[in-house]
């Protein structure tokens, strides 16, 4: 009789546990290797009814599969993407639009303007220089303070930045330029910079880690992996250019006809929570809710007014073309040296 | 009743005939659809504009008129040339020592000469970083500024496709015929002479093969460019920018049909090449036997050690480096770099994933191989369909990985294609893989059956016998020995490509090989290195399962051979 009723509770527990098998959603991410398992923690122990299945590349990457995938979505949601390639989604119809429960807690401008916004912010990834102190003083190559000092001849060489076709930090310096110094001299910049531009690196840590390992002393890349490389030891330093740093927001949305659009919406609930823009500061000194980020080691702590005045809004629009147009001025210009 | 007895036989045999013809179609079936439909799909998006219109040749015309994709071109037929000669220079006069001479160590050098075959492409490319990088260990000795860029390129390729060379080269140096030699001798023919006129000759079929195949190898080439290219495109890499970087199917669509051409043309001058070989050795020519020459011996000896060397080195060199904790600057041994999850590239997943995807691979790709060569080979029926089959069976070879994997998105990835439910699976990649390896394999298979006199197929039929019977009890152990060779080939070449299943791997089927690219793009080279040193480990222990396996079925079954 007990052994019955014990069979009985195992098998109630078990057809409770398979109801309540969580729904796998997949999200589409160009976060950093190294950030995906705390943040599939952090969501799915707030929400264990649904899991997060990541499909990681680099920025540009992403973006063509979901462009590619329009016909056929594989995607449920995205997360920890460039605004500006949310933006082009959004220009192709395949995003769908939510309100997060909370999201009037953000600050606006990292939220999508429209009624019911398409896509949220998290965080913003700032533009930042590594730069090699032993190669450095090997090659006596002084430590630039402006995006202009690294158009100087001394640099030739010794200069690593990352493809923006490929890396959502390399469209980012890319948009910046264009915005600080407006275009046509911005492209001038481009190009003097390109004379000392050792190679284009595929992904937006390549050029820090580069700089890292002495490979090449100086990195165009962002803060966030520059930090992460001197708490490991590297002996590198961090620039931080004075005509202001370029950046991108990381940002979150939905992808249309999901068939999973509640767990979708689960994780844009969650995005826009304290706890997650808590979680985002432990990578980023500014995030998208007022209020709650703290200083992070090795940043400075006034990036905030380092950045640029950024139109996103411009910087998608205009995206295809100015690949374009880099593309056709560095991409296969670049002869081999020797 | 003889006469029902008949009528039963005849209609058995009947719905027997049948059986084979649905085999062979359902190769046919197979091919067209696995390898001439992606292909053709992706012909007709070169056609294309995003929105999927056609436009005639206006996407051809626009990459002709951008210098920075044509430049590739050039860049790489210059590679494939420099990497074709260096490699068949060396190869020959390695192969010619293991041939002619009488030097020791033959099994040795010839054992080392087969390391490469089992390490991803990528591997010597990362080695170049640590030897000649800029803080390489030997950078001191590179002729050239940096090794990023061709240099880099053509070391890393040449690395890799020296087994390849080498290989055909051994086969066409043993077709000798010592009669020739006896007669230069006894004439006195000076020996400078005797190369030119005999030994030359006598090889050149076999020379101008490997000069093709190694070319189509290299131009090809996706991996190695990928790692040490620097700012040097060639075409396979341009494919993948356009793709990944662009989000421009169409161009990488193009520049796909711009590569398919010259490994094509190549591919076809190789096949012309390789009939004619067929009849240069007749039925009584005598097998030469190596002279001792204490001179030649040792200069060649000296030769093949510092080939074996480099070898050595390049593998030494990346297994060293993925134990070092922080190259340059913490040289301490550590296996940090082994800890894959904190890495690009899907981590340790990604090495069992690997594992999965080549086991499947080697399976289902020697059944299929297998079946649809003996079809092709012991039944006459279907001769158009055969031939088509035998034509397809050729095409994979000339179609490099990176474009096939293009062509299966273009197919595959189709709302309207029913399949598109295999697109993101592992079913994909083996499909892929498969149809990627599928020329070797089927050359071996037919090679063997060939072997195989087609008298017990005549036999059986006439005994009533039905073919399956046939496969299973006389053909099949028969061959044994090549099925096992194409299931280890399949499973290496799983484990280590990149260029077709870069394209179509998915989150839950990271590929560890192309995990290895993704550490190296996020400068993670060091991880990079370790995962390629684990590849190789990986199939080198399939090759030596294989090789006792092989012994073992061997002295079972293959005691005929030896009479």
């Amino acid at each position: 009789m007990n052994l019955k009723k014990t069979l009985l509770a195992a098998a109630v527990a078990l057809t409770a546990t398979g109801a309540q098998a969580a729904t796998e959603l997949t999200v589409y991410t160009a976060l950093e290797a190294d950030q995906l398992k705390s943040y599939a923690k952090a969501f799915e122990s707030a929400n264990p009814d649904v899991k997060i299945r990541w499909v990681r590349d680099s920025t540009g990457i992403i973006t063509a599969r979901l462009l590619a995938e329009k016909d056929n979505p594989q995607a449920d949601a995205v997360l920890g993407l460039a605004a500006t390639s949310l933006l082009v989604l959004k220009g192709e119809g395949m995003l769908q639009p939510y309100k997060p429960a909370g999201v009037e807690q953000l600050s606006t401008q990292f939220v999508d303007k429209d009624e019911t916004p398409s896509w949220i912010g998290m965080d913003a990834w700032v533009a930042s220089v590594c730069y090699n102190r032993i190669e450095a003083e090997k090659h006596d190559l002084p430590m630039p303070t402006s995006w202009k000092d690294l158009t100087k001849p001394v640099y030739q060489g010794h200069l690593v930045m990352p493809n923006p076709n490929s890396s959502g930090t390399g469209y980012l310096d890319v948009a910046s330029w264009l915005q600080t110094f407006g275009e046509e001299d911005g492209w001038k910049f481009m190009d003097d910079l390109h004379q000392n531009i050792d190679r284009y690196t595929h992904s937006g840590s390549k050029p820090c880690k580069m700089a890292a390992a002495g490979e090449t002393p100086i990195g165009i890349s962002f803060a966030y992996r520059g930090a992460k490389l001197i708490n490991k030891g590297a002996p590198i330093d961090l620039a931080f250019p004075s005509e202001g740093l370029g950046w991108d927001m990381e940002a979150a949305a939905i992808i249309k006809g999901s068939d999973k659009m509640d767990a979708a919406k689960t994780l844009m609930d969650w995005a826009v929570t304290k706890d997650a823009n808590t979680l985002y500061n432990g990578s980023y000194a500014v995030v998208a809710m007022p209020g709650v980020a703290k200083p992070v080691p090795n940043y400075p702590s006034d990036i905030a007014d380092r950045m640029i005045d950024n139109d996103f809004e411009w910087a998608a629009v205009n995206r295809s073309r100015i690949l374009k147009e880099w593309q056709q001025r560095y991409d296969g210009k670049s002869e081999p040296k020797n | 009743m003889s006469n029902t007895l008949t009528i039963a036989a005849r209609r058995s045999f009947d719905s027997e005939s049948w059986l084979q013809r649905l085999v062979i179609s359902l190769g046919v079936l197979f091919l067209l659809l696995a390898l001439l439909a992606p292909l053709l799909t992706m012909l007709v998006k070169s056609l294309q504009n995003g929105a999927g219109e056609f436009i005639g040749l206006h996407n051809f015309i626009a990459y002709f008129d951008n210098p920075a994709l044509t430049q590739s071109i050039l860049n790489s037929i210059t590679i494939a040339l420099w990497t074709t000669f260096i490699v068949v220079s060396i190869a020959f006069v390695f192969a010619y020592a293991l041939t002619r001479s009488g030097m020791a160590g033959k099994k040795t050098f010839r054992l080392v000469t087969m390391l490469p075959l089992f390490a991803p492409s990528l591997l010597p490319a990362l080695s170049m970083i640590y030897l000649f990088g800029n803080q390489g260990i030997l950078k001191d000795w590179l002729p050239v500024e940096s090794i990023y860029g061709p240099v880099g390129i053509v070391i890393g390729l040449s690395f890799w496709a020296f087994p390849h060379a080498l290989m055909i080269l051994i086969t066409a140096f043993s077709n000798s015929d010592a009669r020739l030699y006896e007669a230069a001798k006894s004439m006195k023919t000076p020996p400078w002479r005797v190369f030119l006129t005999v030994t030359l000759p006598s090889v050149r079929y076999g020379l101008i093969n490997t000069i093709f195949v190694i070319f189509t190898l290299t131009i090809t080439d996706f991996g190695v460019a990928k790692v040490i290219g620097g700012q040097y495109n060639v075409l396979a890499t341009d494919i993948y920018k356009q793709v990944v970087g662009q989000q421009n199917f169409q161009m990488g669509a193009v520049v796909s049909v711009v590569l398919l051409l010259p490994a094509l043309i190549s591919f076809a001058v190789e096949r012309r090449v390789q009939r004619r070989q067929s009849a240069l050795l007749t039925s009584r020519a005598v097998p030469l036997q190596p002279q001792k020459s204490p001179l030649r011996d040792a200069l060649l000896t000296l030769f093949c050690a510092l080939v074996c060397g480099f070898l050595l080195l390049v593998i030494g060199m990346a297994v060293y480096a993925s134990f070092i904790t922080f190259w340059p600057y913490n040289m301490e041994l550590s296996l940090n770099n082994y800890r894959f999850d904190m890495m690009d590239g899907g981590g340790w997943a990604s090495y069992f994933n690997s594992l999965q995807m080549s086991a499947w691979t080697a399976v289902i790709g020697t059944a299929v191989v297998f079946l649809v060569a003996y079809m092709n080979e012991k039944i006459k029926l279907m001769p158009f369909a055969r031939r088509l089959l035998q034509l397809l069976a050729m095409l994979p070879m000339a179609v490099p990985g990176i474009v096939l994997g293009l062509a299966y998105i273009f197919f595959f990835n189709h709302p309207d294609n029913p399949m598109n439910g295999i697109y993101g699976t592992m079913a994909i990649l083996v499909l892929n893989t498969v149809v990627h390896f599928y020329t070797v394999c089927h050359l071996t298979a037919t090679t063997s059956l060939k072997q195989i006199d087609n008298e017990f197929e005549a036999v059986s039929a006439s005994l009533k016998v039905p073919f399956y019977t046939t496969l299973r009890r006389v053909t099949l152990p028969l061959a044994l020995p090549s099925v096992l060779d194409i299931s280890v080939y399949l499973f290496v070449n799983a484990m280590t490509t990149v260029s077709a299943v870069v394209f179509l791997y998915s989150s839950d089927t990271t590929l560890a090989s192309v995990a290895v690219m993704h550490m190296d793009e996020a400068g993670d080279i060091a991880p990079a290195a370790a995962m390629a040193v684990l590849l190789m480990l990986t199939s080198l222990v399939a090759k030596g399962l294989h090789w006792m396996i092989s012994h073992q079925i061997l002295q079972r079954t293959q005691r005929w051979r030896q009479r």
